[in-house]
């Protein structure tokens, strides 16, 4: 890509093919409820990755 | 170039930043003012670039609109703008899915009596019984059979309070860990307290058998004390604050999470957490109650601009503390950008019914541990094995592409749909988000990605901590 001005790019990220490549599912596993301590998914890290 | 949909993408704007997030590829930038504007016009004028530029050209130079116009066709071009989303026939569950989880209700017994308590509590509705050693093995064995071939396998001990029943806690780890070892697995537990009975004993076991603890303290005196009172009506703070204190001193900060819940009776609850952290905590989660909505500590829609501007007084907090070095870790904040789950488990979220199920002390397996005690969700034993895979196909068909308010938010691959005890308590169906958790987590959400792109955006030469 040519040099950005205006646009800077954190992240470069492919998720949608990891639909293929992931869901080994040896990730921890997450709850969405306030009683635990709720592992909402996107907080999580992917140790594969 | 084919039709962009706007539902692809979301912006936002906290204190000197505009951020730009593709949300099927997860690629995040930082945009400038121009580039927001455009993006503004170009959605106006449904797509067609020529005349979103000739409605700005008053305002910008023509070289600086073609060059916003360049660079945003170059990242469409590289599928990191506008990336199509899939479709939900590209997911489906698996037919046979593989058990990993297990939270076990070791105690259906609580010292303390919290007024938000899930668990009635800590009775569940039922009566104040703990699990037996044989009933927690077969658990156990149950875990590692129905784990099939997934090498990591994780137990939850949960309650009430499972340090109740402390002497099956310790057994049931040493036939885990036994069990794995056999079976070459690796099994990781976790315990959950309220505190009240740590000790030196307890502490040496935790640490010795390497055991990821959640200690719960909702934060300022008077707050916890409302709330988490002991079962003669006086407040548990200055016994809980200093034993937790102490055994998270003993572990040098390490595996744990200090979490308390707010509640509409401290709506200012930022200041929880930084009392928390200025107590010395540096692993911490806050939550916000789920409570039947006649309670009187119960969310009502008008708290929630309130609500989020206590997220953004956290995030100014947070963010000063970390560039002073002194960090520390709000859960809700924790976001990988570049190292996130993958597709497959942003869709299928907690995997509760399916990955995760909850055993009542009576070896019945449940969805979660939300759902223990109700009669419906009751899935087979551990003994038998699940029985009622209707559940089990209900839940895992329960994810996010699925769920017709979830679809076209941009947070979907964040939050996954939220939780299914929330969304059937709330909304009826495992199906229908409950709204004032969907509007909270889209706010965390905004600043947690900002707090990460700040830090990617300067130099890091300090320490975290």
């Amino acid at each position: 890509m040519e040099k950005q001005l205006h646009i800077r790019t954190i992240n470069s990220q492919k998720l949608q093919k990891t639909l293929k490549t992931g869901g080994c599912g040896e990730c921890q596993t997450s709850c969405q409820s306030a009683c635990k301590t709720s592992c909402t998914v996107g907080n999580q890290v992917c140790k594969n990755n | 170039m084919t039709k962009l949909n706007f539902n692809n993408i979301h912006k936002f704007s906290f204190d000197d930043l505009k951020i730009l997030i593709d949300i099927s590829s997860g690629s995040v930038h930082v945009i400038d003012q121009i580039s927001w504007d455009f993006l503004e016009q170009l959605e106006i004028c449904e797509g067609d670039w020529e005349e979103a530029s000739s409605k700005l050209v008053d305002k910008y130079k023509n070289q600086e609109l073609n060059e916003v116009v360049r660079e945003l066709q170059g990242l469409i071009t590289n599928k990191l703008l506008f990336t199509p989303d899939i479709k939900d026939t590209d997911y489906q569950p698996s037919s046979n899915p593989v058990v990993k989880a297990l939270c076990l209700h070791i105690a259906h017994d609580c010292n303390l009596r919290c007024g938000y308590c899930f668990a009635g509590t800590g009775a569940f509705g039922g009566d104040r019984s703990l699990m037996t050693q044989e009933i927690g093995e077969r658990a156990i064995d149950f875990l590692f059979n129905a784990s099939q071939n997934r090498r990591h396998v994780e137990v939850d001990f949960f309650g009430g309070e499972p340090l109740l029943n402390f002497g099956v806690v310790k057994e049931l780890v040493a036939y885990g860990n036994k069990k794995a070892k056999e079976l070459n697995k690796v099994i990781k537990f976790t315990l959950t307290t309220n505190g009240v009975l740590l000790n030196k004993e307890v502490q040496e076991f935790l640490d010795e058998n390497n055991m990821s603890v959640v200690l719960s303290l909702d934060g300022r005196k008077e707050v916890n004390d409302k709330m988490r009172p002991f079962v003669n009506g006086s407040g548990s703070y200055e016994i809980i604050k200093d034993k937790i204190l102490q055994f998270v001193k003993n572990r040098r900060q390490e595996d744990y999470y200090v979490r308390g819940t707010f509640t509409r009776h401290n709506l200012d609850f930022a200041a929880d957490v930084i009392h928390l952290a200025e107590l010395g905590f540096k692993e911490i989660s806050l939550e916000p109650v789920v409570a039947d909505p006649t309670l009187d500590y119960a969310f009502k829609d008008e708290d929630l601009d309130y609500l989020k501007e206590q997220y953004e007084v956290l995030t100014h907090y947070y963010w000063q503390r970390y560039v002073k070095g002194q960090g520390f870790n709000f859960f809700h904040f924790n976001i990988d950008l570049g190292h996130g789950p993958c597709l497959p488990k942003r869709l299928s979220g907690c995997g509760a019914g399916h990955e995760y199920l909850a055993v009542s002390p009576q070896g019945d397996l449940y969805p979660c541990h939300q759902f223990v005690g109700k009669p419906e969700y009751k899935m087979g034993h551990v003994l038998t094995g699940i029985e009622n895979k209707e559940v089990s196909k209900d839940f895992q068909n329960s994810h996010v592409l699925n769920k017709e308010e979830c679809v076209n938010c941009w947070a979907r691959y964040y939050c996954s749909g939220g939780c299914h005890a929330n969304n059937l308590a709330f909304g009826g169906s495992l199906l229908k988000p409950y709204k004032i958790g969907c509007e909270l987590q889209r706010k965390r959400l905004e600043c947690a990605i900002f707090l990460q792109v700040k830090k990617h955006l300067i130099s890091d030469n300090f320490t975290r901590y």
